[in-house]
């Protein structure tokens, strides 16, 4: 944790300086494009057509209204809140279920297991892309459950997404809570999934929650997938945002008035959660 | 199964069945405790295994079988059925006489170097704001939620906002660069020719330094106070505790750090796509998208499959290299 600034060692004016150099260059880095998604969606068409401008000459709220009309949006957002939604929930108990079995049992296969799936990670999605598109296509073809352009198709291909990654960092945290505590829940007549759920799963709170904000961030921002696995109704917002750039105008004012609508609630949440999101990492991950 | 356990736990562990069995007799068929206990990991991690190999493992192994195949849309309802092409596509991707194998190669050539910025400056910006922010300060929460941004942004969002700040006639970058500084005689393209290069690691950066700084901030807070404090009364001073205490314990974060950093920014697909749309420019076509263009807009899957086993190996390699000599480098420190 930080020195409390009347330490002993007050860091010299070089060391503040140079911080506040790298701060600012940072931080105007990072807001900038925030700052023009916001000031351009508030500007009238032909502001955003023109010579870009620091300072808007004119408010409009006109492009938040228009941009349900121009794309259907509200379809889009559904469709991403439902799939994102989904896999975050399925991928989170999942990993769960896994990451207990890995942290407090010692079996054949253990280690093959967790290496096999944080390897996936290394795979181009591309490489998979090809073949999975084909499987869902066949599926569909043979058994009639449409996993091509459904939700459920991407919901199952999101989850994955996030698996590994849960797993580990899971892994990690419930090492990080004593034993003891569920094997005396198990001695109090628990079963061991009862101590999961009684015990594990209570301590570990942070740790599920940054896995979950990790998981529906992954699931909400993905673009490949979405490009290939969905069509007119199962649009999600990855694809669908693109609806405002075909047209021989670009409605630019209405793009960054959409960009940010579907960005407020998953950087809000995510904002408001990071900190778990830090503490998980800590205890889990980066150890 | 139960030999690897430790005695004692079987122990305890044994007599919690033994009492658990009464309220779990509905669920589950009354075999002995130790099968349970052995059974009881498997029963688990299957939902795990069994989506991880229906999405990622039966698909790799199908992609590889594909890439032996001249697999066109003519096939796409029963791949089975496309003609054994041997390694032709693989033949075909590696022959940098012919267009399709220099073209691969460019894309290759660009992904690398690209990979190599993009990943040395996200650390390099992760590293410096992770280490300026180590110490509380009035406003230290507030940046930290400013830094962690760019990572919280829906990809397809932000890119798209860099995008328009990239236009040509309306953008930000333009209107900053010609009308305001005058560094420019002409307004600049930049999502297209060679400037689409520096457009795109720009983008990447800006999108995965965020996360460079959450692990390593995280990495910070597990490096004891005691050693900063003993070090100060040693009589070092900030820059020399930053050298010799943070940046060498940071080195286990790093190696995997840089490692996911790599192998997330070599394989990016969203930047690209999203910035520039289905046809990359030429000097920044990344090798997702140039595969992606090569399977579903000529629909020749056989030849895509064998370009991604191929940069798949690649990775492979890389990887293992990586983790060959930077372990043996943490060894040789310790020691």
């Amino acid at each position: 944790m930080p020195r409390p600034p009347s330490s002993p060692t007050a860091p010299p004016r070089s060391f503040r300086w140079t911080r506040r150099i790298v701060l600012t260059f940072l931080s105007a880095f990072a807001l900038l494009p925030v700052y023009v998604m916001l000031s351009s969606s508030l500007k009238p068409l032909q502001d955003v057509s023109g010579k870009f401008q620091w300072i808007p000459s004119g408010f409009t709220i006109r492009p938040y209204i228009d941009i349900w009309d121009t794309v259907p949006l509200a379809r889009y957002f559904l469709n991403s809140l439902v799939v994102a939604g989904a896999a975050t929930v399925l991928s989170v108990v999942i990993a769960v279920f896994a990451a207990y079995a890995v942290s407090r049992y010692r079996f054949r296969g253990r280690r093959v297991f967790t290496v096999t799936v944080l390897s996936t990670q290394m795979f181009p999605g591309i490489l998979f892309l090809l073949p999975l598109f084909l499987i869902f296509v066949n599926i569909g073809n043979t058994t009639g459950i449409a996993l091509y352009g459904s939700r459920g198709g991407l919901i199952l291909t999101y989850l994955t997404f996030s698996l590994p990654f849960s797993i580990w960092m899971l892994i990690g945290y419930f090492d990080s809570i004593p034993r003891d505590l569920d094997e005396a829940a198990m001695v109090d007549g628990c079963g061991a999934l009862g101590a999961l759920f009684r015990i594990v799963v209570p301590a570990a709170v942070p740790g599920i929650v940054a896995v979950a904000v990790y998981a529906f961030m992954t699931a909400w921002g993905e673009v490949l997938f979405a490009s290939v696995m969905t069509n007119d109704t199962t649009r999600t917002l990855s694809v669908g945002l693109q609806g405002y750039a075909t047209q021989n105008d670009v409605y630019w004012n209405q793009v960054m008035a959409a960009s940010l609508v579907v960005s407020v609630p998953v950087v809000a949440g995510f904002l408001l959660l990071q900190r778990y999101l830090v503490a998980g990492l800590t205890a889990g991950a980066v150890k | 199964m139960t030999t690897t356990v430790t005695p004692g736990r079987t122990d305890r562990a044994g007599s919690g069945e033994s009492v658990g069995t009464k309220d779990a007799r509905g669920r589950l068929p009354r075999i002995p405790d130790r099968i349970r206990h052995g059974g009881l990991p498997y029963l688990l991690l299957l939902p795990a295994v069994v989506l991880e190999l229906l999405v990622h493992l039966i698909p790799m192994v199908i992609g590889i079988a594909m890439s032996f195949r001249q697999l066109t849309q003519f096939y796409i309802r029963n791949w089975g059925q496309a003609p054994w092409a041997a390694f032709d596509n693989y033949r075909v991707a590696v022959d940098f006489d012919a267009p399709i194998g220099r073209a691969l190669l460019h894309s290759f050539y660009v992904t690398c170097l690209f990979s190599v910025l993009a990943v040395g400056l996200s650390w390099l910006f992760g590293v410096a704001a992770a280490i300026m922010m180590q110490e509380n300060f009035r406003g230290r929460g507030l940046l930290r939620a400013v830094f962690l941004t760019p990572y919280a942004l829906p990809v397809y969002a932000a890119v798209i906002t860099w995008a328009f700040m990239f236009q040509r006639d309306n953008g930000l970058i333009n209107h900053v660069l010609h009308d305001q500084l005058g560094l420019t005689d002409q307004p600049s393209f930049w999502l297209i020719g060679d400037n689409s290069f520096v457009a795109l690691v720009v983008v990447a950066v800006w999108k995965s330094w965020p996360f460079a700084f959450l692990i390593l901030m995280a990495g910070l807070q597990n490096i004891p106070r005691e050693l900063y404090e003993a070090a100060a009364i040693d009589g070092a001073g900030v820059w020399q505790q930053i050298r010799k205490i943070t940046l060498p314990s940071l080195r286990p974060v790093n190696q995997v750090l840089v490692l996911v950093l790599f192998l997330w920014t070599f394989n990016d697909f969203n930047t690209p796509y999203v910035l520039f749309g289905r046809a990359a420019p030429e000097a920044a076509d990344l090798i997702s998208i140039h595969i992606y263009q090569s399977s579903f807009v000529t629909w020749n899957f056989g030849s895509g499959s064998a370009m991604s086993v191929l940069l798949l190996l690649f990775l492979l390699l890389v990887t293992a290299v990586y983790l060959l000599l930077t372990s043996r480098g943490r060894k040789t420190a310790d020691a």
